[in-house]
């Protein structure tokens, strides 16, 4: 094949189907491990390479423009670096017995089958193609989500699967208001679902349909993205699966949904007499937000302390898309991608702690710094960028955030502040132990790949202390599309 | 002629909502996947008037993949796994009959005031078929909410989603996609039930949901 020829859609698009049939069919596991990485690798070329070729112009199914490619990119890489992670880390579950050589193929196979749902859902431009991608991509996580048939990952894989099927529903039903709000200005047939032409025709629909269509989709999305009070799956469904779906869950899964919303917030924004959706989306972020931060003082599992910190963030990122315009949205964005490297960096390094101490307890893990220094520091790290404390990239995106609530809504910033706080309080509270202090439990080597880990968090300091100018362009040519 | 049309589907719809309260207060496994059954067969006969009316053959295979799928192949299915658990006897129910009923009837009072009210311009038909449909999602998943037992959650979901298929073919000229990814994820959604009440069985010997919880990492 010829690199003319070549096809980034198609790539990205194709190789994780590809792979996961493979994947499905051979046997042993270091040979599956790594084509998960090559295959992961594969498909992030391919999502590079969309940065490069000229784009088609979008197709009734398939829409590549500058919102989604953004999400692309960080998806496959996001993707890549956990299967790295995800080699390692098998290896070891293979070795303690807690997996079998069966489940792991099953386990790979479906790796790729998410991240083709992922993919497929951010390039979709067909709302009801849109729909059916990211129940695809959902549907694989609860299977992974039960993979280790403990009590607690059944009941947390359940949870998931029930909790997540009534959101997809209304997600669905929703969609189909879409639909019927087109009909009358699009005709009938498919046209109506191409969200592009839904886009040019948005300000004639009727706007109080299209009002409850949001209304559900909210609800709907909103239970995927981890908004309270519709977030209960989310924590059990983190702290029992391993930990390599945890990182993606948090990094990647819940961007998806969020970025579904996203596209039907522009179009009811688009619509002079439909609602406001922003101050919904306030509302239920900052209600996320302070929920969040205050669940995160009695937590006692560390992969649910974080679990709950990703739905403080989903709450901080709602909330910015939510206050809208070029600036809120410019920080939501830029919090976004933070907080999927640092959060899928953070996870990395949990799932190497609890491998090497052989518990998830936060009273059990002392002292990581003496012991383990990589695994320590780079702990230490994540949870400095993650409280949002400079010099690091999500201190940049809140700085933006509250400073540009402040000028337009400053008691609502002060909730915001509020919020920020007693989630850093939480954070360091709980964690300090586990970084510091007298070491306890085992000391053993652990074998891990610090690579992706620290390879993320480079990246967040890097945007914390220089954000590039072509990448600053861009995002504020996002923001601006996102109205 | 229009006004027939318009009796049978509002009827079959209409069936549909009654049939979703039928649901509500069976208490026996067997008797709830019979009125499943029903459910899907009358949601069958719905789909496939409206392929008739809308002169749409496209439904008719979704009206197909609802009788067979739906009215045969799972209810059957169920029957075997509910022999195989040997949990037939009762179903658990965590709010009485009563308030159920009660809670039910005021979601579709609210269904049909929200849908009524925003579809004012849609056609008369694509209204009352919106109106039901979101009564039957409703009351899925209030069958969903007030039952304990794994398998009946289940059949309150499968009941939701026979919902959102009525709305999809009243919604005209929508396209197949939807149609065959409705059926596609019941199919998808009915394997991982499959695997997962087994492997609960195997951990719990049961497979109420309340055991489930008492195993929570964190309420311990």
């Amino acid at each position: 094949m010829t690199l003319s020829a070549f096809n980034p859609v198609a790539g990205v698009l194709l190789i994780p189907i590809v792979a996961a049939a493979l994947l499905a069919l051979l046997p042993g596991y270091r040979l599956t491990a790594r084509l998960n990485v090559v295959a992961s690798l594969l498909t992030f070329l391919s999502a590079g390479a969309l940065l490069l070729i000229p784009r088609a112009a979008p197709g009734p199914y398939v829409l590549v423009d500058d919102l989604n490619i953004v999400f692309i990119v960080l998806n496959s890489f996001v993707g890549f670096t956990t299967s790295v992670f995800s080699a390692s880390y098998i290896a070891h579950e293979l070795e303690t017995g807690r997996l079998t050589p069966a489940y792991l193929r099953f386990y790979h196979a479906m790796y790729q089958i998410m991240m083709f749902g992922m993919n497929l859902a951010f390039m979709s431009n067909n709302i009801g193609l849109m729909w059916v991608a990211v129940e695809l991509a959902t549907l694989s996580t609860v299977l992974m989500v039960g993979i280790y048939r403990t009590e607690a990952a059944l009941e947390a894989a359940w949870k998931y699967f029930i909790l997540g099927s009534v959101g997809i529903a209304f997600a669905l039903f929703g969609t189909i208001l879409v639909y019927m709000a087109a009909l009358p200005v699009m005709g009938e047939g498919p046209d109506a679902m191409v969200w592009t032409l839904l886009m040019q025709h948005a300000a004639r629909f009727d706007p109080a349909l299209l009002n409850v269509a949001f209304v559900f989709l909210l609800l709907g999305y909103g239970t995927k993205v981890g908004l309270a009070p519709l977030h209960a799956w989310l924590p059990d469904a983190h702290a029992e699966g391993p930990t390599p779906i945890s990182a993606v869950l948090s990094g990647l899964l819940l961007n998806v949904a969020l970025y579904a919303l996203l596209r039907f917030k522009m179009m009811l924004t688009i619509n002079p007499e439909a609602i406001e959706p922003g101050s919904l989306m306030v509302i239920m972020g900052l209600a996320s937000l302070l929920f969040a931060a205050f669940m995160l003082y009695r937590r006692r599992d560390i992969k649910r302390l974080f679990a709950y910190s990703s739905i403080e963030h989903m709450g901080i990122i709602v909330f910015a898309f939510g206050m809208g315009g070029p600036l809120a949205n410019f920080a939501g964005l830029l919090h976004m991608v933070m907080h999927s490297l640092t959060k899928s960096a953070i996870f990395f390094a949990v799932g190497h702690i609890a491998q090497v101490k052989g518990t998830q307890s936060i009273a059990r893990i002392r002292g990581l710094t003496e012991t383990h220094p990589a695994l320590g520091w780079g702990l230490v790290v994540g949870v400095v960028a993650i409280a949002g404390l400079p010099p690091l990239g999500i201190f940049m995106s809140e700085f933006l955030l509250v400073s540009s609530t402040f000028a337009r809504q400053p008691w609502l910033a002060l909730a915001l502040v509020f919020g920020l706080l007693v989630a850093f309080g939480a954070l360091t509270l709980r964690l300090t132990g586990v970084a510091f202090g007298e070491p306890r439990g085992s000391r053993a080597p652990v074998e891990a790949s610090y690579v992706p880990m620290f390879a993320h968090l480079a990246l967040v300091l890097i945007a914390g202390v220089y954000l590039p100018t072509p990448i600053v362009l861009w995002f504020q040519h996002v923001a601006k599309l996102l109205g | 002629m229009h006004n027939l049309n318009f009796d049978i589907s509002h009827s079959l719809a209409g069936g549909l909502v009654l049939i979703s309260f039928m649901m509500l207060y069976q208490d026996r496994l067997y008797s709830l996947l019979n009125v499943f059954a029903l459910h899907a067969l009358t949601l069958s006969l719905a789909v496939a008037w409206q392929a008739y009316i809308q002169n749409a053959p496209h439904l008719y295979v979704t009206a197909a993949i609802a009788l067979v799928f739906k009215a045969i192949i799972i209810p059957v299915a169920l029957h075997r796994i509910i022999k195989q658990l040997g949990i037939h006897r009762d179903i658990e129910t965590a709010v009485g009959i009563g308030p159920t009923m009660l809670a039910g009837m005021g979601l579709v009072a609210l269904s049909l005031a929200l849908m009524l009210r925003v579809t004012a311009e849609a056609d008369a038909l694509a209204r009352e078929d919106l109106a039901f449909a979101l009564s039957v999602v409703l009351l899925g998943l209030l069958v969903m909410v007030t039952r304990r037992n794994a398998v009946s959650q289940v059949v309150g979901f499968m009941a939701l989603e026979n919902g959102l298929v009525l709305a999809a073919t009243g919604a005209k000229g929508m396209p197949l996609v939807v149609e065959i990814s409705v059926a596609f994820s019941i199919l998808i959604a009915f394997i991982v039930i499959g695997i997962f009440l087994f492997r609960i069985r195997e951990r719990f010997d049961s497979v109420d949901v309340g055991a489930l919880d008492d195993s929570r990492g964190e309420r311990r």
